[in-house]
């Protein structure tokens, strides 16, 4: 049996809601989702919110970049910076984070969540 | 469980110190029993009992100790017999114990060679307190003292000779030279020198024949028929394990000693271990500390259900010997095939230095070092990790040499053993090393060490240490903001105002490569700011600033934001106090008064940001910007005008600084302060730049600061009037924000900089770079241009959405903010 995972796509913002190559935080019932735009790259990326480093809710306020071309987040405590695409910690050996699907439709951003 | 201690050293101590540690489960129970009166002590600093300690001071836990830690401590009382069957042991007192485990600690004693008259008053053995106890008694009528023993020990025991006052004292060691198994002929030579200036006689290839006297000494003769006058004498000529109890219970022992261990110290009876200077592991006996340790760690390990072994141990060392550097690593003497050695041997200073090198030049074996043991450490490191060795390999020794001098305040001045990153105790050494070992990265030097992982204040500090390493090592360094950028800041600064770029996305476009990053975010946004005097948030470069610039706030625990509004100079009207408790009340913030006379405001949700500052700016405070780099407080203190003391009028000098330099954006924050009179209530000389009143005018201070290591700001110029200071401001500030690194404040922007003060002033005062009119404009400019950044975002809706929470729920606070209650107050929920 093949176990297909169906995912939800729920409207966060709309495009001109989140600033230019920044994030912003999206509510989900209680869940707190980082979006960001990456307008440099034209890509969109969305992440859990809090930092596993300190359990702080603030990877939406962070910068974002690249560290050899791998789309990244830079928590705004300590700089720890993580993978926008597969979640994972780039420095030091934090656990990795949760990343969801983002599509954007007529000017609205979706985020898929798994169910 | 019960193991049982024969033996209260330092290492039996250390021992019960670490099973202690780990005895979590609290299942096993530790008996001691101590040979000596006292509970173990120092014995490594023993000469120090002479300089002035105490048996207190040298002790290495109280008696206390072991009973707060439920361990029985037997002192006085050795133990006499081992019954292995039944597993007990038999104290001199008549104490029976048994155990499940039984430790032999017992240590060594003073080997003393079979010389006649060995039995006479005033011979002494160098061993335990009670020994220097009977020496100092002795040594107040004597007056030509003598040491058996050019060794370690021997060398330590004619410094209490010196110590004790008996100056006459003659050293004599069998072999040719001293330290035989440290050091070689030359580096011998050298710290006999040294030695010999410090008033002792050496002797060399010397063999005591006799100790002559009646009841107490008198003379020593020796192989050669020579003899001389003697009154004290001390036998220090090695050690011989304590292994008679291990024998008498019919444990294996070497054929000259120790009780033999396999690599988990267990003897030939499972049930029993020995440690320290009475095992005798692979043929070696350990006659230091650091071993020692080693062994009760794998001990306790095993005991307590790991598993690690002891596979001998690195014999490299580094004392003081008298006063005199001494240290060998590696292998010192090594010989062979193609093993080079490279000598620097330098009699006038005083110093030795020898190190082997493989066949092939590559890799360092070994090595001595008398004299000047400085650079031990870091050869320790590239002999124990195979660094490749240099093509100069001299320079290992010597130092690079024809290269620029050394600033003396930058890192190269700190001791390898220096805590650079306090988060995660990480020492200069270690930071060093992993570039030695090819973490040639910041990134990879944090991953290594763990460096720059916690607050991150460290970062700048492990830059310049892995910039000057490799440039150690011989390798070019281009100081580059990233991987994004190939310029440095100083290159960027130029290259942004010669192409009129005004955002970050047209500077990397432009001038960079690739999407950008946190590194080269803000040194550019900084750049941008600095040179154009610009709304940092306006022109889509809000999310290229730093975050705490983003929202033009500090973010604290939590992810609330602080609050500090300017208060020029530390004056502030009543009303203006009344407003910002109101504020605070209204928005439920904590208080309190910061170190450059300001108050801040914690607990700030982001959406209440605008709102909060729209009350201060409508009762006209502005921004502080205590969140950028850019210039905080101008700190005062009172001045002429109330001060019975006061030359001038501090206050409004201050305040005319502050508001002049208020929003500039530099490499690192700014901070001023200005004094009244000589007594520098102000603290200016740890300011960026500090201004105190003379009689004449006023003396101008530059490029302090305080933080993790400070430095008192230096005199640019003195007796100048108002306006020169400020032109001279101006000009200096410039020059800094223009040239410095990232990051960078502004005394280490000085130590850095090549000819420092002096340099520094030519540039401001006498203008010899002929940038001084530049200079002056562009900060006229900035003054001229300034308006505050947060009066800017309330008024323009664009920026003033930024500061909600949620996206999609903008009425909503971030509810995961959590406060706890303290002292009336309130402060953040401690994080994980």
């Amino acid at each position: 049996m093949i176990a297909e995972k169906t995912i939800t796509w729920f409207a966060a913002c709309s495009v001109t809601d989140v600033p230019a190559n920044g994030g912003v935080c999206v509510k989900y019932n209680d869940t707190q989702i980082a979006l960001f735009h990456f307008t440099r790259r034209d890509e969109w990326y969305a992440t859990q919110n809090e930092c596993p480093h300190r359990m702080q809710m603030a990877l939406s306020r962070g910068m974002i970049g690249t560290q050899n071309d791998e789309p990244k987040v830079a928590c705004p405590f300590h700089k720890k910076t993580f993978s926008l695409v597969t979640g994972e910690c780039l420095s030091g050996d934090e656990c990795a984070i949760k990343t969801y699907e983002v599509k954007v439709e007529e000017g609205i951003v979706y985020i898929g969540i798994e169910d | 469980m019960k193991v049982v201690v024969i033996g209260n050293g330092m290492v039996g101590y250390k021992f019960c110190e670490k099973l202690v540690k780990k005895n979590t489960a609290g299942n096993i129970s530790i008996v001691v029993f101590g040979e000596e009166v006292r509970p173990a002590y120092d014995r490594v600093h023993l000469s120090e009992y002479f300089a002035g300690k105490s048996a207190d001071d040298l002790s290495l836990a109280p008696k206390e100790w072991y009973s707060e830690n439920g361990i029985v401590l037997h002192l006085s009382d050795p133990v006499v017999s081992i019954d292995r069957e039944a597993k007990t042991v038999f104290s001199h007192a008549g104490v029976t114990e048994s155990y499940d485990y039984l430790v032999l600690a017992t240590g060594s004693a003073a080997f003393v060679p079979p010389i006649p008259g060995v039995e006479k008053e005033g011979v002494f053995i160098y061993r335990t307190i009670e020994d220097l106890e009977l020496m100092t008694d002795w040594a107040k009528k004597s007056k030509k003292g003598a040491v058996i023993g050019g060794g370690l020990l021997g060398l330590e025991a004619a410094k209490a000779m010196l110590d004790l006052g008996v100056t006459d004292t003659q050293v004599i060691e069998f072999a040719p030279r001293l330290m035989p198994r440290q050091i070689d002929d030359a580096g011998s030579r050298l710290l006999q020198s040294k030695l010999e200036d410090l008033g002792l006689t050496i002797h060399t290839s010397k063999n005591t024949t006799a100790i002559n006297g009646n009841d107490a000494i008198t003379s020593m003769s020796f192989s050669d028929d020579s003899s001389f006058d003697v009154d004290m004498l001390v036998i220090s000529a090695g050690i011989k394990p304590r292994d008679e109890l291990a024998k008498n219970a019919a444990l294996e022992v070497g054929p000259r000693g120790g009780i033999t261990v396999n690599d988990h110290l267990q003897t030939s009876d499972p049930f029993i271990f020995a440690i320290g200077e009475c095992a005798l592991h692979k043929g070696m006996i350990y006659g230091l500390v650091a071993p020692g340790y080693e062994m009760a760690d794998v001990v306790v390990t095993k005991l307590t259900g790991g598993e690690k072994s002891f596979t001998g141990f690195d014999m490299s060392t580094k004392l003081k010997l008298i006063g005199v550097d001494v240290a060998s690593f590696g292998d010192p003497f090594v010989s062979g095939d193609g093993i080079k050695s490279i000598v620097f041997d330098d009699s006038v200073k005083g110093v030795y230095k020898r190190i082997n090198v493989s066949a092939d030049g590559k890799e360092l074996l070994g090595g001595i070092l008398v004299g000047d043991a400085e650079q031990y450490n870091m050869l320790l490191q590239t002999c124990k990790n195979k660094v490749v060795l240099p093509p100069n390999t001299e320079d290992v020794i010597l130092g690079a040499r024809g290269g620029e001098g050394d600033g003396g305040a930058g890192v190269t001045s700190l001791p390898d053993d220096a805590v650079i990153c306090s988060c995660e105790a990480v020492t200069k050494g270690d930071i060093c090393g992993a570039v030695q070992m090819g973490y040639e990265t910041v990134d990879g030097i944090k991953k290594c060490t763990k460096a720059g992982t916690g607050c991150g204040g460290c970062v700048p500090m492990v830059k310049d240490l892995m910039v000057h390493t490799m440039k150690a090592a011989g390798k070019v360094v281009r100081n580059v903001l990233c991987e994004h950028f190939d310029y440095s800041r100083q290159e960027l600064f130029d290259l942004i105002k010669l192409n009129d770029l005004r955002t970050y996305d047209e500077v990397l476009t432009k001038l960079g490569k690739g999407d950008g990053c946190e590194l080269c975010k803000p040194p550019v946004s900084s750049i941008l700011a600095s040179l154009w005097n610009e709304v940092i948030l306006k022109k889509g470069n809000d999310t290229a600033q730093d975050s705490n610039d983003r929202f033009l706030a500090n973010i604290q625990k939590g992810g609330t934001y602080s609050v500090v509004p300017r208060i020029p100079g530390g004056e502030i009207t009543p009303e203006k106090l009344i407003v910002i408790g109101q504020v605070a009340k209204k928005y439920n913030l904590y208080t309190k008064i910061t170190g450059g006379q300001r108050i801040d405001l914690f607990g700030a949700h982001l959406s209440d940001l605008p709102n909060i500052w729209e009350e201060l700016i409508e009762a006209g405070f502005e921004s502080g910007h205590a969140y950028g780099k850019s210039l905080r407080t101008v700190k005062s203190c009172v001045g002429s005008t109330w001060c019975r003391f006061g030359l001038h009028d501090s206050v409004s000098f201050a305040i005319k600084v502050e508001e002049r330099y208020r929003g500039l954006r530099a490499p690192h924050k700014l901070k001023g302060g200005v004094s009244g009179c000589i007594r520098e209530c102000a603290e200016a000389q740890s300011k960026d730049f500090g201004i105190i009143a003379t009689e004449k005018g006023w003396n101008l201070y530059v490029c302090g600061n305080g933080g993790s290591k400070p430095q008192h700001a230096l005199l640019l110029a003195s007796d100048i009037d108002e306006e020169t200071c400020l032109k001279y401001l101006d000009r200096f500030l410039m020059f800094y924000v223009k040239t410095a690194d990232p990051l960078t404040r502004t005394a280490t922007w000085l130590n850095k900089m090549e000819g420092g003060i002096d340099y520094l002033r030519s540039v401001v005062v006498h203008d010899a770079l002929g940038m001084n009119a530049e200079w002056e404009a562009a900060m006229e400019s900035h003054v001229n241009s300034y308006e505050c950044e947060w009066k800017a975002a309330i008024e323009t809706p664009e920026l003033r959405k930024r500061f909600n929470h949620f996206v999609n729920a903008p009425e909503e606070k971030d509810p995961t903010v959590v406060f706890d209650p303290m002292r009336e107050q309130k402060r953040a929920k401690e994080w994980k």
